[in-house]
């Protein structure tokens, strides 16, 4: 099996594929690239993403083709996707850091600035908070309601259809935290950086 | 509910931990990764490397340390010392670093940080403040605590969020290894006047400083090396006692 975390220059990614490397070991083959062949052919597809909601889409649209190729992947051939931090947010018709920007379009919904409640509340929100699954998704297998994941974000996913999402964590509000809608996953939260916790749920990514 | 974060600092001299935990089991207690490697297992949330490399020659050291390092390390790992580009942060996150800390650079010039926050995102950019009291403030000290820059470190620290820092990581001069406790009114007095995470450093002696510095000095994080190293506190005791005062902390 081939699980393909796509390269697209959007910040830092590293922690990314040493994590799936480690949860891999030699079972399923882990590639790291743009190339959009590799895509289309690959299993499974990650798309992390740091930095920008802007910076991040202007990114993916930089790349010839790999919008294309994401949606014919995800939406067309519906194979399984996992979107991180910015990855998971760029599932969305629109998002508003730094200026309104269009997202992939793949769930309705919108990404906005965390309310900070008048500076109550420290932005970015850093650090390990719990997570309240609310529905059951195939990449919680094993894990606890209640687990600590590690985030670091300062915009938050609004999907119009409540009904995606599968896990939310408390900070102001009740913040939209795991995605999940047919073969289309997401986390806000850093799996990655999230310990042996975190490292679980990347495995059941991989082992879906 | 978002927990206060522990944060064990490793100083890594040529590669090499110079103040680590004294284990007797340890195989190599100069090696960073098997330190680091320690800290995450008992539940540290985070780790910290300060490179205190002096010469140049050996600074690519730290390269392969935040490498191995982070094949191993599943938590965040923050790295600073001796940052001087936008070229040295990328270099450090590319081998795996989650965060950098900058101190002297940002001081010198603050495009650096405008710059790399632009570029990498405000996550991954920490900016370390090394302040000293005078009166009735506080300088903003660098090159490791050597050069008086004579700036405010309240105005410093207001700039330093508007030009893009995701953090702050304060430390007091006047308290680092006195373990007498944090500077909790540096602590506090900063925490209030920026919308960022702060992390207070310098000066832990004692579990209740770690209260303190959470409870009074409003910090996010609480970083600390000495209690740690030298086996006074284990990260997992050091977290049951702030459970016990009642401070949200992932366990």
């Amino acid at each position: 099996m081939n699980v393909t975390i796509v390269d697209y220059n959007s910040g830092n990614i590293s922690s990314v594929i040493n994590s799936f490397k480690e949860v891999a070991q030699d079972k399923v083959n882990i590639e790291v690239t743009s190339d959009l062949s590799k895509i289309k052919s690959s299993d499974k597809v990650v798309l992390p993403g740091q930095g920008s909601f802007k910076s991040c889409v202007d990114a993916l649209n930089k790349m010839n083709g790999l919008i294309n190729t994401l949606n014919e992947f995800a939406i067309i051939n519906k194979k399984p996707l996992l979107g991180i931090c910015v990855g998971l947010q760029m599932f969305a018709d629109i998002g508003y850091e730094e200026t309104e920007t269009k997202g992939l379009g793949w769930i309705a919904g919108k990404v906005s600035k965390i309310d900070n409640q008048n500076g109550k509340f420290k932005l970015p929100h850093i650090g390990w908070n719990q997570i309240n699954i609310i529905k059951n998704s195939k990449i919680f297998q094993n894990i606890e309601n209640n687990s600590h994941m590690y985030f670091v974000h300062s915009y938050e996913f609004i999907p119009n259809d409540k009904n995606v999402v599968s896990a939310t964590t408390d900070y102001s509000s009740n913040i939209v935290c795991s995605i999940e809608k047919e073969n289309i996953f997401g986390t806000q939260f850093h799996p990655e950086k999230s310990d042996k916790i975190g490292l679980k749920i990347i495995d059941n990514f991989i082992n879906l | 509910m978002l927990k206060n974060r522990i944060i064990p600092c490793l100083d890594v001299k040529n590669g090499r931990v110079v103040k680590g935990i004294n284990f007797v089991d340890l195989k190599d207690a100069g090696d960073p990764v098997e330190q680091a490697k320690i800290y995450s297992d008992g539940g540290a949330d985070e780790i910290c490397f300060l490179d205190i490399t002096a010469s140049n020659e050996n600074r690519d050291t730290i390269y392969d340390v935040v490498d191995k390092t982070s094949k191993k390390c599943f938590v965040p790992l923050t790295v600073g010392g001796g940052i001087r580009s936008v070229e040295d942060i990328n270099k450090l996150l590319n081998c795996g670093a989650d965060k950098v800390s900058i101190n002297t650079a940002a001081v010198e010039n603050s495009k650096i940080v405008t710059d790399s926050s632009k570029k990498f995102g405000s996550q991954c950019i920490v900016v370390a403040i090394d302040a000293k009291k005078k009166g009735n403030k506080w300088e903003v000290f660098t090159h490791g605590g050597r050069k008086n820059s004579g700036i405010d470190a309240l105005n410093y620290a207001k700039q330093m969020e508007q030009n893009g820092a995701g953090e702050l990581l304060v430390t007091s001069m006047d308290r680092d290894g006195t373990q007498v406790g944090y500077d909790i009114d540096l602590m506090s007095k900063i925490s209030s006047q920026v919308n960022i995470p702060v992390i207070a450093s310098g000066g832990v002696g004692n579990l209740d400083h770690l209260v303190d510095g959470i409870k009074i000095g409003k910090a996010s994080a609480v970083l600390a090396a000495s209690i740690f190293h030298y086996g006074k506190y284990s990260v997992k005791e050091a977290k049951e006692y702030l459970d016990s005062k009642g401070i949200p902390v992932r366990i």
